[in-house]
């Protein structure tokens, strides 16, 4: 009897659990369109519902066409794809390396496609798509290396992390001396570059990373399960038959891929990789699969963080500036908060 | 969680404690070495200069064009001397007080403490002298320092090299854009602070050597004072507390001498990676592990490193100079790695 009272009991908890998580991603997605409809009718002059929503149906209307159609619907766009890309690239590392400080901007992919940009920038003078394409290349490049670089009988997560750090510290120096070396106005398109903003969103920059997230986000929810059981440390995963290789690398490419290609239209947007996944622990509670929620809860913190950016201040901040200080004190207590309870998200 | 067994750690005596002799030659080598870098950095420049400028230079004469180059040179080569016997001090006292085969004042985070501390001064308090810089920066240091530290040790297993560096890079990266965040409205202060943040030596002068030199010397001593306390310390907190040895005061006094090293130099110099990282690691393997050795002969081989790293930027890209760095965290980055890779590492 009390142990059919235990079962039900589980099972209730789990549908309450499982009820709670559709609720929250309800209202993330609820949130994320208000936001973008937000953003969409209002800036410096405002557009009611009726015209935005005429404008995104493909007719003319006078004014709302250039203004809505042209610059804030592929901004708008822009800040909810990336964000979802640095989300679930940035929550995919932190899950597989079992530590909410291993993000991607943290172990030194971004940085890799950071010095690749400011090198075609400053050096190599390339239009924008070349400097997008050169960052995607060096991000991937820079994955392969740390993770062939703390190859030895397998990659162990402690390691990868290290040798990503002593990665970023290097190219960190790398993107000095070109800033050293750059001119007036290549140092001026750089740091802007750098800051991470969504300024000159344009439909060009729009599509590629509409095409990364549709191509890899299935990729890595499909090896959602195998990550949780990388979670559990690489000797019960590898028990449990899971081929840890095998995972790893294809979440390593999908994870890389969708954070380099977000990085090249907007440039690091700091911190939202990051933020991303501990925050959606917070919302859903941990244990569960985290990557579809801090995926929302990426593209939400960029729209957000873009708007508030803009029209908030006098001055008209890039978006990486207002996550960066959001982001720096909230990743301070996240470090006290992680290292004392012992670990992962 | 984390355990790291560096080869340090389980040493063969051999390695523990080198004969001598054999210390000495080492000691004299790495001497004559600094002797000879120092006089390729006066030497060595973008202008050609023959022996006899440089002699008449040293006397302090300054008529021709060649000799006053060579006078220019004499401040920086001092500065570079100082600053890599510093910075190399400071790393090895660092990783005797964590006992870490990672520390380094720049992955700790405490160089970019100092320096956003400085920024902080500059645009808030708009300071401009050395003497200020030192003050604030030396406030920063001390701050970011117990402060990763203590991060880095919370949690089972205490400062494992993981937690500390994770804890290291992750301020620096707050403190970054902390930094941005501050400059980014005030044109005027992000030249400044741009050329200072990649660290040089290149606009050293006596005036700016004087102020920091009183930070330094007193770093100096409180470092070499606990040199003897830190031998115990690495057999372990009871172990050492049991020999008799005053384990918080011991690590007090180090963290003192490493804090002041890590301030003087950064407000001297901009925030310079890896150098503690690279000397003292090096150093262990041809001295062995006392620190009454270990500890000069680190500030010894620092000095070489900081002051080649700085005659090779200028001669790399003539005419132009490569700051020194940028020159010593490319070199000192792969050295890193392979202190990563050699360590055994097990899984979280």
């Amino acid at each position: 009897m009390s142990a059919l009272d235990t079962v039900t009991a589980v099972v209730r908890g789990r549908h309450r659990r499982a009820l709670r998580r559709r609720a929250m991603l309800g209202l993330l997605a609820v949130l994320i369109v208000a936001g973008f409809l937000v953003t969409l009718t209002s800036g410096r002059t405002y557009y009611p519902l009726s015209d935005v929503l005429d404008v995104v149906l493909g007719e003319t209307v006078p004014g709302a066409s250039f203004t809505v159609g042209e610059l804030r619907l592929p901004r708008a766009v822009l800040a909810v794809l990336s964000g979802f890309c640095f989300g679930l690239g940035g929550v995919t590392f932190q899950t597989m390396l079992r530590n909410a400080l291993a993000s991607p901007d943290i172990i030194g992919i971004t940085y890799g496609a950071s010095a690749a940009a400011v090198f075609a920038i400053v050096t190599l003078d390339l239009s924008e798509t070349g400097v997008s394409a050169f960052a995607i290349v060096a991000a991937l490049a820079v994955a392969l290396l740390i993770y062939l670089l703390s190859f030895r009988d397998g990659v162990v997560g402690t390691r990868l992390i290290l040798i990503g750090i002593g990665i970023a510290a290097m190219l960190n120096s790398v993107v000095s001396y070109l800033l050293s070396q750059a001119g007036q106005w290549d140092l001026q398109e750089a740091t802007r570059w750098l800051a991470g903003s969504l300024n000159n969103a344009t439909w060009e920059q729009v599509v590629p990373v509409a095409a990364a997230a549709v191509v890899l986000t299935p990729v890595l929810l499909a090896q959602a399960r195998n990550l949780t059981m990388l979670e559990l440390g690489d000797d019960t995963a590898a028990a449990l038959g899971i081929r840890l290789e095998r995972t790893r690398l294809i979440v390593i490419v999908g994870a890389v891929g969708l954070i380099a290609f977000a990085t090249a239209a907007t440039g690091p947007i700091a911190f939202v990789a990051f933020l991303a996944g501990p925050i959606a622990a917070r919302l859903f509670g941990a244990g569960g699969i985290l990557l579809l929620p801090a995926a929302l809860v990426g593209a939400l913190l960029v729209l957000v963080a873009d708007f508030v950016g803009q029209f908030a201040f006098g001055t008209r901040y890039p978006v990486g500036v207002i996550t960066g200080v959001l982001g720096a004190p909230y990743l301070i207590y996240l470090i006290v908060r992680s290292n004392r309870s012992g670990g992962s998200l | 969680m984390t355990s790291v067994t560096t080869d340090a750690e389980t040493p063969d005596a051999a390695f523990v404690r080198r004969p001598a002799p054999v210390r000495t030659f080492w000691i004299v080598l790495a001497v004559a070495a600094l002797a000879a870098a120092v006089f390729a950095s006066v030497a060595i420049g973008s202008r050609h200069v023959g022996l006899t400028d440089i002699w008449r230079a040293l006397l302090g004469h300054e008529d021709t064009l060649n000799e006053a180059a060579v006078t220019k040179r004499i401040p920086r080569t001092i500065l570079a001397v100082v600053v890599g016997a510093a910075l190399a001090m400071a790393g090895a006292v660092m990783q005797g007080v964590t006992r870490n085969p990672l520390a380094d004042p720049g992955i700790l985070g405490v160089n970019m403490g100092a320096a956003l501390a400085i920024v902080v001064g500059i645009t808030m308090f708009g300071l401009s002298s050395v003497t200020s810089y030192v003050w604030v920066a030396l406030v920063g240091a001390g701050l970011s320092a117990v402060f990763v530290y203590t991060v880095g040790s919370l949690g089972r297993g205490g400062a494992t090299p993981l937690k500390l560096a994770l804890a290291g890079t992750a301020t620096t990266v707050a403190f970054v854009s902390l930094i941005r965040a501050f400059i980014l409205p005030r044109g005027d202060v992000s030249g400044v602070f741009l050329s200072w943040e990649i660290g040089g030596v290149g606009g050293a002068s006596f005036g700016s050597l004087r102020q920091v030199a009183p930070f330094l010397i007193v770093g100096f001593v409180v470092a070499l004072a606990v040199a003897r306390p830190l031998n115990s310390l690495a057999l372990g907190d009871e172990l050492a507390t049991g020999l008799g040895e005053r384990v918080a005061v011991t690590r007090a006094f180090a963290a003192i001498g490493a804090v002041l090293l890590c301030a003087g130099s950064v407000a001297a110099a901009g925030p310079i990676i890896f150098v503690g990282l690279v000397a003292p690691h090096v150093c262990r393997l041809v001295v062995g592990l006392d620190h009454r050795w270990l500890l000069p002969f680190s500030a010894v081989l620092g000095a070489v490193l900081l002051t080649v790293a700085d005659v090779l930027g200028r001669v790399v890209a003539r005419p132009d100079e490569i700051d020194v760095g940028i020159l010593a965290a490319l070199v000192g980055a792969p050295f890193f790695i392979y202190i990563v890779r050699k360590q055994k590492v097990r899984e979280l």
